[in-house]
């Protein structure tokens, strides 16, 4: 039997309310006033699909051992490098033995569902080790485009094998057309859209409920006996018709997440398959439909192994962890919508050396850190001489990762000097549990939140943009933890 | 141990340039300006002077890197000139130099400079500085302010310091340090301040407001030394001789091993001790008539009072909010207006604390003139409180 064997998703905390986009774009778009409910997730200024994938990545593998994963498919159209493996970055963050194989799926909406189709082609292996894909998508639209308002950012995580499959993959069907709904050429940052109803008539209709059609066939079932459709359109009632058209039930719609996240862009269906499994049963047939230059069908059937294999926080758990931004202002600053007075401090050169990049990898990537074999101590960095001053033993210190220990705020300041996109700049030392420190810059803080013995959790974010070379480096920062008696008053 | 520098060493003359924003002034000027006080002082002639020392920080602007400008501006006779970095410590790390010199014998008179020119940034604060390859992709992205406003939090949660109490005590500090600094005419801000305007500033790293942090200056200030046997051959009477000068650098325990608790210096304690040791002083809180510490923050100096064992431990809040470190406390402390008020051109900041005193200790501080003070103590700290080096010096009259 081949399947999922895991699943996890990742959304930001930060959810932009839709009517502060309409409030602030209506008076030249009045259509945006009737998308104006609910809101939408968005990247902090320091996400990207990268640090999402990793995210939900690690949502999916925390009770895992990485030494099950043989290879890496990451899907995505928002990657943040064009030659540079994105997923190769999300290896190291996660600390993968580099003895993997990684890929970059890309270029359509159906990206993810692709990356997860071509994991269950090959999920057969002798040595018995998993695939791990990850689907991932932060979109850019300009100021007040519909899409703006219809978008969401996240991500999700499967692990696909033949060991403890949580739901088989009974069948896949995949068509492919060159149906330009939109496209982003080279050298673009925004998207350019056709007509909607084309979109839809042409497009939907016509080509994902013959090839859902036809996945069905392969798999031997009956369109009335599948439990849950997950088939997202960023157009209106298009899932309900595909629906009607396939002769699935209307009531196995999934939750598209639409008031609450957006559309996750080629994230989508699999950031859906992720929030459905959490609730999944037994026995339950399960559809996965996607749509961009055809459509990829994806059925599975869960099995009983869905109650031992739960994400740690999950889709669910992260759309609970939620911060609303009602200033559309701070949006477009994070999204370079507008050009901005960031003063002086901000034109820093942030050349990254890629020499000590190299040789650092594991540290500055994976946060990996020292644990001296004499005496015990955990360090960051790892170093050649012990930090411990009872101890000094020189070369005694073995790999020890912090990233998934817990840690506490120690010290903190909030600095309205240092240039931060969203000032105030937190940061302080954080203790690890078990031993090490440093000195940490903090994200996903909220100013009057912070203090000395809070719980933090690392989160793999950029640290610094290199806007003169178009690079971007990455580092673990620390995520206050707040209390859920505080996240209720909001 | 080493029987030390005590009394090997007497300074000859000082000079100080006026501190603030320069705008008129390159680096040289101030450099000449100061140096032209110190050498009257010495009573010499520059031909006389065998070693130099320069101090500057920030060679990304300003002066550049190495002896040379030193060298350029007084037209030093291709004597041995040496550059010393060690962050805002540079200036004390420069006498040191020239000290240790002298005392070795290598040679007779030595010259100190630092110098700073901060205000060619274009912009306000300290400047940004680079931090290594390494260091810039995992170091937090702080400012000063905000890893000192780091010992607030911790100070607070280990002697259970209420947060308005604490505040109102640091803002004591940078009242006290305007108060003392209208009345001295090199200083960069000369003007008076209340409590009420601390209180309200506005934040630039929680809990410090701008009146919390010192001044960002432009300015130069040096000392020639030499023994004390050539000092009275010169004619020199009544003369201050250096105690001690020592110098702690952390060594990652503080950023690395959780034994400390980010409340206080390691540094501080560390030299402070080996100075009181090398200087025979054996109850600072009585023997210390003057002392000028490196007030980069009020937090700072509130912290380095218990670190230099002149408060006990936990008992800054309450010293200072009595008033023990006003000038006409039990112990003044940066009568000068310190950095806070005198301002801060990093490499400067050691040899002006030491300038204070050595005026100080002559009778020749004017309206700020204290009575009698015969041991002063300097503290001078560079880095953040995670990881710094931290000079501590006495000086005293010849004697004492």
């Amino acid at each position: 039997m081949i399947g999922l064997t895991g699943f996890g998703g990742y959304i930001p905390r930060l959810r932009l309310s839709r009517k502060s986009i309409a409030d602030t774009n209506g008076w030249i778009q009045p259509g945006l006033k009737g998308l104006g409910k609910g809101e939408r997730s968005i990247c902090n200024w320091d996400e990207d699909s990268v640090t999402m994938a990793v995210e939900a990545a690690r949502d999916c593998l925390h009770d895992r051992d990485n030494a099950e994963i043989r290879a890496i498919y990451l899907g995505s159209t928002t990657l943040p490098f064009l030659d540079r493996q994105n997923s190769g970055i999300v290896a190291a963050a996660l600390n993968m033995d580099e003895s993997l194989s990684t890929v970059d799926i890309t270029s359509s909406q159906k990206a993810g569902t692709t990356a997860l189709s071509t994991a269950l082609d090959s999920a057969d292996s002798s040595d018995g080790k998993e695939i791990l894909v990850l689907a991932s998508d932060a979109r850019h639209t300009r100021a007040a485009a519909q899409q703006e308002m219809i978008f969401g950012d996240g991500a999700a995580a499967f692990t696909v094998g033949s060991k403890g499959v949580i739901a088989e993959s009974l069948a896949r069907h995949s068509f492919a057309t060159d149906f330009v709904d939109h496209y982003r050429g080279e050298n673009r940052s925004y998207d350019y859209n056709w007509e909607e109803r084309w979109i839809r008539d042409e497009g939907y209709l016509k080509i994902m409920p013959q090839a859902i059609d036809k996945a069905l066939a392969k798999a031997g079932i009956d369109a009335a006996s599948v439990d849950t459709l997950i088939a997202p359109s960023t157009l209106k009632r298009v899932p309900e018709k595909i629906a009607q058209m396939t002769g699935i039930n209307a009531d196995a719609l999934a939750d598209a997440l639409d008031g609450r996240v957006g559309a996750t862009g080629c994230a989508h269906p699999l950031v859906m398959l992720s929030h459905v499994l959490e609730s999944a049963k037994p026995g339950q047939i399960i559809v996965v439909a996607s749509f961009g230059q055809g459509c990829d069908v994806l059925i599975f059937k869960v099995t009983n192994a869905i109650a031992d294999r739960q994400p740690q926080t999950g889709i669910s758990g992260y759309i609970a962890r939620r911060q609303e931004e009602t200033n559309y202002n701070k949006y477009m600053a994070f999204n370079d919508l507008v050009e901005q007075e960031k003063g002086m401090r901000a034109e820093l050169d942030n050349q990254t050396a890629m020499t000590q990049l190299y040789r650092r990898r594991d540290m500055l990537l994976g946060l990996v850190g020292g644990e001296c074999d004499v005496c015990g101590t955990r360090q960051f960095p790892r170093s050649r001489v012990c930090v411990n001053p009872n101890c000094n033993a020189t070369n005694t210190q073995k790999p020890c990762n912090f990233s998934d220990t817990p840690a506490k705020i120690m010290t903190w300041s909030a600095d309205h000097l240092t240039y931060c996109p969203d000032p105030p700049l937190h940061y302080g030392m954080i203790q690890f549990e078990g031993g090490g420190r440093f000195l940490a810059n903090f994200t996903d803080a909220d100013v009057g939140h912070v203090g000395t013995g809070q719980d933090v959790k690392m989160m793999f974010r950029v640290k610094d943009f290199d806007n003169q070379r178009g690079f971007r480096r990455y580092f673990w920062k620390a995520a206050p933890i707040r209390t859920s008696e505080e996240s209720k008053n909001g | 141990m080493a029987s030390g520098i005590k009394d090997k060493v007497a300074i000859l003359g000082m000079g100080c340039s006026k501190f603030g924003e320069r705008w008129e002034s390159d680096p040289e000027d101030l450099m000449v300006e100061a140096f032209d006080e110190c050498i009257a002082d010495a009573g010499i002639d520059m031909k006389d002077i065998q070693a130099a020392w320069l101090a500057t920080a920030i060679e990304e602007i300003h002066v550049g890197k190495g002896g040379i400008p030193l060298a350029f501006a007084l037209r030093l006779p291709y004597i041995p000139v040496t550059r010393v970095e060690n962050f805002c410590a540079s200036g004390s790390e420069a006498l040191r130099g020239a000290v240790y010199a002298v005392a070795s014998g290598a040679c007779d008179i030595a010259l100190a400079l630092g110098v700073e020119k901060l205000k060619d940034t274009g912009y306000g604060g300290l400047p940004q500085r680079s931090r290594g390859a390494l260091n810039s992709m995992w170091w937090a992205n702080y400012s000063a302010p905000g890893s000192f406003a780091q010992l607030a939090s911790a100070y607070r949660a280990k002697h259970g310091v209420d947060a308005a109490e604490l505040k109102r005590a640091m803002a004591h500090i940078s009242v006290k340090s305007h108060a003392n600094g209208s009345k001295n005419p090199k200083a960069h801000l000369q003007n008076k301040i209340t409590e009420a305007q601390v209180l309200n500033a506005p934040m630039i790293a929680e809990p410090l407001g701008i009146f919390d942090c010192c001044g960002v200056s432009d300015g130069a200030a040096c000392a020639i030394v030499t023994t004390p046997e050539i000092a009275k051959s010169l004619g020199k009477k009544d003369l201050i001789t250096v105690k001690a000068i020592q110098l702690s650098v952390s060594n990652g325990i503080e950023a690395g091993h959780n034994t400390w608790d980010g409340s206080h210096f390691m540094t501080a304690r560390i030299a402070s001790k080996r100075a009181y040791e090398e200087a025979g002083i054996r109850d600072p809180r009585k023997e210390i008539g003057l002392a000028e510490v490196h007030d980069c923050f009020s937090i700072t100096e509130l912290v380095t009072m218990e670190d230099l064992y002149l408060s006990p431990e936990g008992g800054a809040v309450k010293d200072v909010l009595n008033g023990f470190y006003d000038a006409d406390g039990g112990l003044p402390c940066q009568i000068d207006g310190g950095l806070k008020c005198f301002g801060h051109p990093i490499g400067s900041s050691g040899l002006r604390m030491m300038y204070e005193l050595y005026l100080q200790m002559q009778g020749r501080a004017g309206d700020r003139q204290v009575e009698n003070p015969k041991i002063g103590l300097t503290h001078n700290l560079g880095g953040a409180p995670h990881q710094n080096v931290c000079s501590v010096a006495i000086i005293g009259q010849q004697g004492a």
